[in-house]
């Protein structure tokens, strides 16, 4: 009979050391709203679970100097309640928010969502637009990398066996930048995403673009960033034109396969459209915040 | 077999149980409790017959291991009202024909409970964008969602009559 | 009469027609009995049931769509600690392919619940184990270990009809050729219904429409898995707790598999979370009681959501070949179909239902239509609400709105050209009675839905639909209890909403208030044999059962009134709740409450009964949808804008009830229509095992869904009830597709119209 353990360390130090203890045998749960499925599933057999919601820096948002942090197990209903993560960062919000239901974010996680290493995972492409950068805690102390960085491709990360993902870090934004994200899913809720499309723009004085990041997700084995898209759009006004180069940019980013989910023509068609969308709907909030 | 001793609070009631690691915090209030208004219609948290509110916070019961609600306050829908209490979605549930089988009916009332204390006058595309994790597979919809239209009305009535007393 | 009642016509201050002064209860919307104990949690499913001792069973299932089973190994599995005892198919009574009866082969059931030597599709049973814990059971199915002989498997219509194709069943010869099959097949029948000369006629259609269409294996979606619990005695008798749509069904059934004697078995029902036709057959209960039998302990086994996928009830995918002719007014000439239909791995596809229903909804004089009931290895097709019309008539009603559209007609005229009416004839050799299909479509016309303009890329359909309904044995007890209240017994398990129907019309009989009646739903020891709940038969058949048993009852108490007041039985009458004497103003009228009283003077308690077998007067239900949608042109999403659901329900008993059915079944439709699907890998497993991938509509998904009830009384009950619980999801295939089409301006003829496919489509 399978044997299983179960710990909820308060300390960084003290999920650490259980980690190195039990070699790579142990799983850590944040929202566990992955995790649990795939227990269910018989998918994964750990010898041990490890909460870290009772660790203080896993579970909080705190202001810093230079932008806002996330501790990886705050659940998406308590980001989303977050006035200024909301007014700053709505790309990553509306990413997040759009993880399963109501009960479903009562639980999820950025860090959770990240680390089970989807390619449709909907946080990743809006943490990535946004610059985030993950704060990994081992047996050697702190380290910082990017998001962008973080999945190596499908189910698998950069986390080595005694490593956490204690918290996620969103750098301050110029006051002319909004961001997005827009998925396809056939249903309007509880789906996986077809294709997801995060955008970040920043606009100059005269309303022309002054930087953008785009991320696709879902079109390929990790989310991935639309390189040309910097090239496309800065020192352009966002319009037909600029968006018509973008959305062909964005299809031949793509890298999809064919699932049950979707089909190659599919995901790369539809990505560039909503690309689109997104950039508009970023350019949009940019106008609005500045009308204000 | 590795068991935890936790405890909780369900529905106001101190409880002791021991669980498995496994064992969900569904699996908790229906075998060890025999709280059994609490459904399973999936086990990973896309039908919503299972929720709860965990310290407040709507949840699927079967996405939460039981070890994990240990020192946390559980509210199922055993707590919300009785026969002779019930709470004003129960009863708009029940004029409204807002139910056929009623399997999924628990989890309904718990989840837009969660919503109308937290925001009492919800647009009706605010109620089916909360509710779109409960499953129903008879009603279409549309009597649910009235029924939760009108137990909003009631409880914002309820509330000024109580804000009106209060200030006499 | 007919009367039409929309939410507009219904409020409070009009004036109520004639037709419903007659009636007390009926047409009013009372609380439903059972009402407080499903919001407060109380109420007991299948899955709530806990015995003293209990084991928990878990299932070893088939990994492989197609496979020879060479061993099957339960040593390791047998000495994990706690677990009790491991049945294979062995352990169940031996059956042979000649034990069966009209509704079911058991030979084939028995080899469904347990495979024998051969498994047949992804997920089919092997063995069951009973276990301490559900823990333990679960990881004792897991090291159960199966040798298989594997073999490629048959997962399409296509495939199973090509040449040299693997056989899945060698006692299959195919039924209903004109020569005898001398081989065996995968194509276990086929069946044709031929009104007038179509193949002829058609040389004199000026327009003729002619297409072929495809749809997926859907799944039921009951949000209750499938649960039971079992208790073997010493005595060789069993006790089954589970939630079922007919507690007789289960019994009979399960004596069959057990090998036990049908009154050995006691059913008692628990309250159903949902069937949809799903649970008119057994899985479990044969296990839980073979499995107690070893054990001696109770044994409960409840199915996870992947098991329900995998291998209990979706409905039939199929194909439909549809030709229809008409003359340039639109008059209807001669119709083909030819429908193929999935049955699973084991015989019998709803065709032959398709087949009837196709064009039922029409006055057509020359009508063929052609069935095939071909096997594949995917799950023993269940019944699904209506079975087998909703395929048939998403083709036919695409071809009408095809051919409206050629005729530059207005589908609804086209269709009030043509609709059956009492006295037509439908290809299936029933001349109809009463019906309401005419009513339906001109309350279509008059709704404000039909008249609301529409933007681009939006799109209107309509679609027809049409239902047997029937009516079967039915039993019904009533009595009054010491205080003078009622109690009503049937054996039909309340899948929503039947006690409040039940109840109201013992009330309406009796002349007294629905809350003086306890309506229940009684074990099979306590009622006389009932069919399942299904066929949209309860309202109506056991509602007749009600009717007259509270009838009988009313017998009864004037009798006793006449003894106890010394008169003439004969002068004796029922009016308004109370026994009157004729003709004596001297005798003062007595009530139940009264009655109840002198009971036990004049001759004991006070009872009435009805078993009756109700093979005629059913009274078919047609229903008209209309769907407006709007398509996202460059992503392909559909979103439903606003559905309004039409149906002649004969007389609603509880309004409220009748709406929830039409309002349910249209949204099961709308599923079945835009995103519904059993998606296989070419090794035949099943990929979308739960809710996540195999998308159900969600309540953002939907718009509000208006009903309007058309009540056309039905002359064979009554009250004039008709079924009502199946028609609802024939029309919402074919409006929905009508609709994308119109949106997009081509014909959608492949469900479901994901976006993916509406994508390729538009280009």
């Amino acid at each position: 009979m399978h044997q299983m353990n179960f710990a909820a360390p308060k300390t960084v130090a003290g999920a650490v050391k259980l980690l190195v203890q039990n070699k790579g045998r142990s799983k850590v749960i944040a929202g566990g709203t992955d995790l649990l499925v795939q227990l269910r599933m018989g998918k994964i057999k750990p010898g041990i679970i490890i909460d870290i919601k009772n660790i203080k820096e896993a579970n909080q948002i705190t202001i810093e100097k230079n932008g806002v942090r996330i501790g990886a197990a705050v659940s998406g209903a308590v980001v989303g309640e977050h006035e200024s993560i909301k007014r700053n960062w709505p790309g990553v919000v509306e990413a997040l928010e759009l993880i399963g239901s109501t009960q479903i974010q009562g639980r999820a996680s950025l860090g959770g969502n990240l680390c089970n290493g989807s390619p449709a995972a909907d946080s990743v492409p809006a943490l990535i637009a946004n610059e985030a950068i993950c704060r990994i805690a081992g047996p050697n102390g702190k380290r910082d990398i990017k998001v962008q960085n973080f999945v190596k491709s499908p189910s698998k990360t950069i986390l080595k066996r005694d490593e956490i993902l204690t918290s996620l870090f969103l750098p301050d934004k110029p006051n002319k930048s909004s961001s997005a994200y827009l998925r396809l899913i056939p249903r309007t809720e509880m789906d996986i995403a077809v294709v997801g499309v995060a955008a970040s723009l920043t606009l100059d004085e005269n309303n022309k673009c002054l930087d953008a990041i785009i991320c696709l997700g879902a079109v390929a084995p990790k989310a991935t960033v639309v390189k040309t898209a910097k090239k496309i759009l800065v020192g352009k006004k966002i319009n037909n034109d600029s968006l018509a180069t973008l959305g062909m940019a964005c299809e031949d980013t793509c890298d999809p396969i064919n699932d049950t989910r979707g089909t190659i023509a599919y995901r790369t068609k539809v990505a560039g459209v909503l690309a689109k969308r997104a950039v508009q709907i970023a350019h949009t909030r940019i106008l609005e915040k500045a009308n204000l | 077999m590795n068991k935890h001793h936790v405890s909780m609070s369900v529905n106001g009631d101190p409880v002791e149980i021991l669980c498995e690691t496994q064992q969900t915090l569904l699996d908790c209030l229906r075998d060890e409790l025999y709280l059994t208004g609490t459904k399973e219609g999936c086990s990973t948290g896309d039908c919503g017959a299972c929720s709860v509110t965990l310290n407040g916070r709507l949840v699927c019961s079967c996405l939460v291991l039981g070890v994990e609600a240990n020192g946390c306050d559980v509210q199922t829908i055993e707590g919300i009202g009785s026969e002779k209490t019930l709470h004003p979605l129960q009863k708009t549930f029940l004029e409204e024909a807002a139910l056929q089988c009623g399997v999924c009916t628990p989890g309904f009332i718990v989840a837009a409970k969660s919503l109308l204390d937290e925001k009492p006058n919800p647009s009706e595309e605010e109620i089916r964008y909360w509710l779109a994790g409960n499953l129903c597979r008879c009603t279409g919809y549309d009597k649910i969602i009235k029924a939760v239209i009108k137990a909003a009305k009631i409880m914002r009535e309820e509330n000024e009559q109580r804000t009106n007393r209060r200030a006499n | 009469m007919s009367s039409v009642r929309t939410e507009e016509l219904t409020r409070p201050n009009r004036k109520a027609t004639e037709e419903e002064n007659k009636f007390k209860v009926i047409g009013t919307r009372p609380v439903r009995p059972d009402g407080i104990d499903k919001v407060t949690g109380k109420a007991n499913f299948g899955a709530d049931i806990v015995l003293n001792g209990m084991l928990y069973g878990a299932i070893h299932r088939s990994k492989h769509a197609h496979a020879l089973i060479k061993k099957v190994d339960v040593s390791k599995a047998l000495k994990l600690e706690g677990v009790k005892s491991i049945i294979t198919h062995s352990d169940l009574a031996t059956l042979k392919p000649t034990d069966k009866n009209s509704n079911v082969n058991f030979f084939d059931l028995a080899r469904n619940v347990l495979a024998k030597d051969k498994v047949l599709y992804d997920g089919h049973a092997i063995a069951a184990v009973a276990a301490i814990s559900q823990t333990i059971a679960n990881e004792a199915a897991r090291l159960i270990e199966v040798e298989y002989k594997i073999l490629k498997p048959v997962m399409n219509i296509k495939t199973a009809e090509k040449k040299n194709t693997p056989i899945i069943d060698k006692n299959i010869f195919t039924e209903g050729l004109k020569e005898p099959a001398k081989k065996p097949s995968n194509i276990a029948k086929k069946v044709e219904f031929l009104l007038g000369d179509p193949d002829k006629t058609f040389e004199q259609a000026e327009i003729v429409v002619d297409r072929k269409y495809s749809t997926q294996t859907v799944h039921q979606g009951y949000i209750e898995p499938h649960a039971c619990a079992a208790s073997y005695t010493k005595d060789n008798q069993a006790t089954i707790w589970c939630s079922s749509q007919g507690a007789f069904m289960v019994r009979a059934y399960t004596a069959k598999l057990c090998g036990l004697e049908t009154s050995k078995i006691k059913v008692i029902p628990a309250e159903i979370g949902g069937g949809f036709g799903g649970k008119t057959t057994i899985y479990l209960e044969p296990l839980a009681v073979k499995l107690s039998e070893k054990t001696g302990r109770p044994v409960k086994i409840v199915m996870n959501r992947t098991e329900v996928m995998r291998a209990t009830g979706p409905t039939s995918g199929g194909t439909a070949h549809v030709k229809l002719g008409a003359d340039k007014k639109g008059n209807f000439i001669a119709g083909l179909i030819e429908l193929k239909y999935e049955a699973g791995a084991f015989a019998g596809s709803p065709v032959g239902l398709g087949c009837m229903t196709a064009f039922a909804p029409y006055n057509l004089k020359h009508v063929k239509c052609t069935g095939w009931d071909v096997l594949v290895n995917r799950p023993k097709a269940a019944a699904y609400r209506a079975p087998g019309a909703p395929v048939a008539a998403f083709a036919v009603e695409s071809a009408i709105d095809e051919l409206a559209s050629k005729l530059q007609m207005d589908p609804i005229h086209l269709r009030l050209k043509n609709c059956a009416t009492e006295g037509t004839t439908a290809p299936y050799g029933v001349t109809f009675d009463k019906i309401g299909h005419k009513e339906c479509l001109e309350a279509a016309l008059n709704s404000n839905h039909y008249r609301k303009k529409l933007k681009p890329y939006q799109g209107r359909g309509i679609a027809s639909g049409f239902w047997f309904n029937i009516g079967g044995n039915s039993s019904a007890e009533i009595m009054i209890n010491e205080d003078g209240n009622v109690t009503v017994a049937t054996g039909n398990p309340d899948i929503g909403g039947s006690r409040a129907s039940m109840a109201m019309m013992a009330a309406e009989t009796l002349g007294i208030n629905m809350e003086n009646v306890k309506p229940i739903v009684a074990d099979t020891e306590s009622i006389p044999y009932s069919d399942l709940t299904g066929g949209s038969r309860v309202t109506f058949a056991t509602g007749k059962a009600v009717i007259e048993a509270a009838e009988d009852m009313i017998t009864e108490m004037c009798k006793r009134a006449a003894k106890f007041w010394k008169v003439d039985p004969a002068q004796v009458e029922w009016k308004n709740g109370k026994a009157i004497c004729i003709e004596r103003t001297d005798i003062e009228p007595m009530s139940m409450k009264q009655i109840a009283k002198i009971a036990f003077k004049t001759g004991g308690a006070i009872s009435g009964k009805a078993n009756i077998n109700v093979k005629k007067g059913a009274g078919p239900g047609f229903g008209l949808h209309i769907c407006d949608v709007e398509v996202d042109p460059e992503t392909g999403r559909v979103t439903v804008l606003k559905y309004t659901a039409i149906q002649d329900v004969g007389k609603a008993i509880h309004p409220s009830y009748v709406e929830g059915q039409l309002q349910g079944g249209a949204a099961q439709g709308i599923g079945w229509a835009l995103n519904e699907e059993y998606v296989y890998s070419k090794d035949g497993n099943l990929m979308n095992t739960g809710f996540l991938d195999y998308r159900i509509p969600v309540a953002s998904d939907l718009p509000m869904i208006e009903t309007i009830l058309v009540e056309v009384p039905n002359p064979g009950h009554p009250f004039g009830v008709r079924g009502v619980g199946e028609t609802p999801i024939v029309p919402p295939l074919g409006a929905v597709a009508n609709a994308v089409s119109n949106a997009i301006g081509r014909r959608m003829t492949d469900l479901p119209l994901n976006p993916i496919k509406i994508l390729s489509e538009i280009g």
